[in-house]
């Protein structure tokens, strides 16, 4: 075993077992954007009636394309770059592009990580240190910036990212960021070290703790108060949006997109340490569906403590107003309520209305405090901070929550830097004497140095900047074309053989409609209508200012020049390999490619070509 | 004439009354809120209460000026309402006319604010001196954060386990190494006479292999 082992075919790394294969699947695709995206987007898009966008999305776009990639990956049996160089050589580029993109991917995505790690951190301190405001300098009173904006938004902006004015002003190194990050990159190494059998290990935990933590917030939010109205003003659907705003299909296409990382090549990589002859369609139903239903399960969490968060925030609006009612009319202590606070509102003010207006009353209005929406890091870090401060023993639950933003982000990173690592031995241009191990601690530490950009003062805007340009344009145009390579150039005849090779019955009508009309034309459009928007206006970003006259408002500034060419930059740089391959291979290979062409067939299996070369060797 | 002598008494004696008054230059407003922080263990505001108030601030008043011997009579309270709130003035023991100066009240009041508070079982939100802003209590700052210390478990936890996984193989291997030497050694004088131990000969994988193509 030993000696043919290492002059003949190496042995693919396998999985385990199913269960390892899925879960590595399903905690790829269910990712930090499930927790704090897609509650967002319901919000704002009239609740349950977003569900129809982002189904029709799910059931035309991503499960085809997901179906797609698994089953190339188990056919085909290596990384991106080997799988799109078999299909053809002219798309060998988007084997090359996944493998940047999700490089690109994994170095912000890890950012974020050391974020979370840092909050996790903290959580173990009574009382939560973003509970309190910090005094200023000579003890009279707390720091003028906490005391303008909030001191959970204080901790954030100020504490954890010492953030600049904006993305020009590049700050320093905030030390306690750099050593957060680089205990992020030792936690992924650790998983990553023997490849997939460490990761097999690392996911059963990764994967399977985010939907216990769900559960347990989901079980102690609906006993708080005020969680039914949040979960109400979630579902009620609003259909006016879906019909007036075309933007809705767009994000919902995008946020499917997005969510189930197809493109990244992570999910090919996976697949391709299957067996061959496994069911990798239900496979992919399974894991578009869970990906889907986790979302609608976080949803429901997330809104029953935003819901409490929103009703406790209006009772201490009313209970301010009574304060300085009963301070001004001088009336008996506790003698207006919450529950009477009303009445006796509208008896003073019939008889003492000028009184009663020349008092800094707030106006308190649930549905204002609902409207308050967040996406992003603002929903995990500002708004959920500040609901966990209010709930009765809110350090373990700021301990659950951060474990469970830990274990989403991590599994997402094993499927980013498995779409590095798999192409890196595809194209063999790693020596064979550099053991996995090391080759992983290469790649670790490399993208730690390149990721010291986020830990600057401007960090902040920039991994906005990633976010919203790298993960976005150039994964559309690779799934595009994806898609196109394998029904087109690789053939949905050949492929339809594959599927049957390996599943044992051809894809039904569905799957073909899908693969050849729908899923293109919607890929196509929702390209266009993503590119379109972008340009639509110069790019702008919301800026901390302490400086500005509405703050704490974010202060909406212009990308400088500088800052937009970058953008430019990450979204062609990924992308531009796919002509520049093609075009290398037409024009320097064109007379090697027409006579050995090597076309993958049920009858032309790796095993059976190279092992009986090898045997001749040996024999003689 | 006589009327005017009477006027001016009685205006004189009813001044003289009257050192404490809303608004007075040299009072302070209380403001308590005892059932917003007792709840249903309020207990009710009455004259008892109030001369209870008295003798603390006297109390305070002589802790801050030693020497002087302040009583509950140098402490005048007026305008009390059902919010219960009330101003009060301080009047010197020396000089029973005169009023003690505002800034000594209050760093009287600052000094014995946490006794005062006790005495009542409020705080300083519940019970207000208004114009007397409470000091802020500085937010504990342990020497070590407790933030570096879970950091440095963790981060132990998990440079402990990369080196076990890195080294554990290595030493395996070693130990493998050192058997199969041994071995070896055992086998030279063997080989001659067997043939074919499982040690030799060459594995070849594509005969299994074979296997399963010819069942297809």
């Amino acid at each position: 075993m030993g000696k043919t082992g290492d002059s003949g075919v190496e042995e693919r790394p396998k999985w385990d077992n199913k269960i390892q294969y899925l879960l590595t699947c399903i905690g790829f695709a269910v990712g930090l954007g499930n927790i704090w995206r897609f509650p967002y987007l319901c919000q704002i898009y009239g609740g349950g009636a977003f569900l129809i966008p982002y189904l029709i999305a799910l059931v035309f776009e991503g499960l085809p394309l997901l179906y797609l990639e698994l089953a190339i990956g188990q056919r085909l049996r290596m990384g991106s770059i080997g799988v799109w160089k078999s299909i053809s050589p002219l798309l060998g580029g988007v084997g090359i592009a996944s493998m940047i993109v999700s490089f690109l991917v994994s170095i912000f995505y890890n950012t974020i990580i050391a974020w979370v790690l840092w909050y996790f951190f903290h959580s173990f301190q009574n009382p939560l240190p973003w509970s309190q405001c910090p005094l200023n300098d000579n003890h009279t009173g707390y720091d003028v910036e906490c005391e303008k904006s909030t001191s959970v938004n204080y901790f954030w902006y100020r504490q954890t990212l010492n953030i600049t004015p904006d993305i020009e002003t590049s700050g320093s190194l905030q030390w306690w960021l750099v050593i957060c990050l680089a205990s992020a990159w030792c936690v992924v190494y650790i998983c990553f070290i023997k490849g997939i059998e460490s990761m097999g290990k690392a996911v059963y935990v990764t994967a399977t703790f985010p939907y216990l933590v769900l559960t347990i917030f989901l079980v102690r939010a609906l006993t708080l108060p005020g969680a039914t109205d949040g979960l109400v003003y979630l579902f009620t659907p609003d259909v006016s949006p879906i019909l007036k705003n075309p933007q809705v299909w767009l994000d919902a296409a995008t946020q499917i997109f997005f969510s189930l990382s197809v493109a990244f090549g992570g999910l090919i990589a996976f697949s391709s340490y299957n067996s061959e002859r496994n069911n990798c369609e239900r496979d992919a139903v399974l894991v578009g569906v869970i990906n889907s239903a986790t979302s609608l399960y976080a949803s429901i969490s997330i809104f029953s403590i935003l819901g409490f968060k929103a009703t406790n925030a209006y009772n201490s609006c009313r209970e301010d107003n009574i304060l300085d009612l009963t301070n001004h009319f001088e009336l008996s202590d506790q003698n207006m309520t919450l529950e009477n606070y009303y009445q006796w509102y509208d008896y003073l003010n019939s008889t003492f209305p000028d009184e009663v207006a020349s008092l800094p009353l707030k106006s308190c209005n649930l549905q204002t405090f609902l409207d308050q929406s967040a996406s992003g890091t603002g929903l995990a870090f500002i708004v959920f901070t500040e609901a966990v401060m209010e709930m009765p023993g809110s350090q373990v639950w700021a301990i659950l929550f951060f474990i469970m933003l830990l274990s989403l982000g991590l599994s997402s990173m094993f499927g980013n830097i498995e779409g590095v690592l798999t192409p890196m031995h595809d194209l063999k241009i790693v020596p064979k004497w550099i053991p996995n191990e090391v080759l992983t601690a290469i790649i670790c530490l490399a993208s730690f140095l390149m990721s010291l950009i986020f830990t600057l003062g401007s960090g902040n805007y920039w991994v906005e900047v990633f976010n919203g340009y790298v993960g976005s344009v150039p994964l559309l145009i690779i799934a595009f074309f994806e898609i196109i390579g394998v029904i087109y150039v690789y053939g949905m005849k050949n492929f339809s053989e594959d599927i049957y090779f390996m599943t044992g019955s051809r894809p039904n009508i569905y799957w073909k409609a899908c693969w050849m009309v729908i899923s293109p034309i919607m890929l196509l459009a929702v390209l266009i209508a993503y590119v379109g928007l972008q340009a639509q206006k110069h790019p702008t970003y919301p800026t901390w200012n302490p400086d500005y006259e509405l703050f704490p408002q974010t202060q909406v500034k212009d990308y400088p020049d500088w800052v937009f060419a970058i953008i430019l930059l990450l979204c062609i740089v990924p992308v531009i390999s796919i002509p520049v391959v093609a075009l290398y291979e037409l024009i320097c290979c064109k007379i090697q490619r027409s006579s050995a062409r090597a076309e993958p067939s049920p009858y032309c299996n790796d095993g059976f070509v190279v092992e009986t070369q090898e045997q001749n060797n040996q024999r003689f | 004439m006589l009327e005017k002598i009477l006027i001016l008494l009685c205006l004189s004696s009813a001044l003289a009354e009257q050192p404490c008054k809303p608004d007075a230059s040299d009072g302070y407003k209380v403001r308590l809120s005892i059932k917003t922080a007792l709840g249903d263990e309020a207990y009710v505001w009455n004259e008892n209460e109030m001369f209870l108030f008295r003798a603390t601030l006297a109390f305070a008043m002589r802790s801050h000026l030693n020497g002087q011997e302040f009583d509950v009579s140098n402490i005048i309270v007026c305008d009390e309402t059902p919010r219960v709130t009330f101003w009060f003035v301080v009047t010197s023991p020396l000089n029973t006319s005169g009023l003690v100066d505002k800034g000594v009240v209050e760093e009287a009041i600052r000094m014995s604010r946490n006794r005062i508070n006790s005495a009542f079982l409020l705080t300083d939100k519940t019970l207000e001196f208004i114009g007397i802003t409470p000091t802020l209590t500085a937010p504990v700052n342990p020497d070590t954060p407790p933030w570096l210390i879970v950091f440095g478990v963790v981060m132990g936890a998990v440079g402990a386990g990369i080196i076990v996984v890195l080294v554990s193989p290595l030493v395996l291997k070693k130990r493998k190494k050192n058997e199969e030497t041994d071995e070896d050694e055992e086998e030279t004088g063997v080989k001659a006479v067997e043939n074919g131990s499982t040690r030799e000969g060459v594995y070849n994988m594509s005969f299994s292999d074979d296997e399963r193509l010819t069942q297809m």
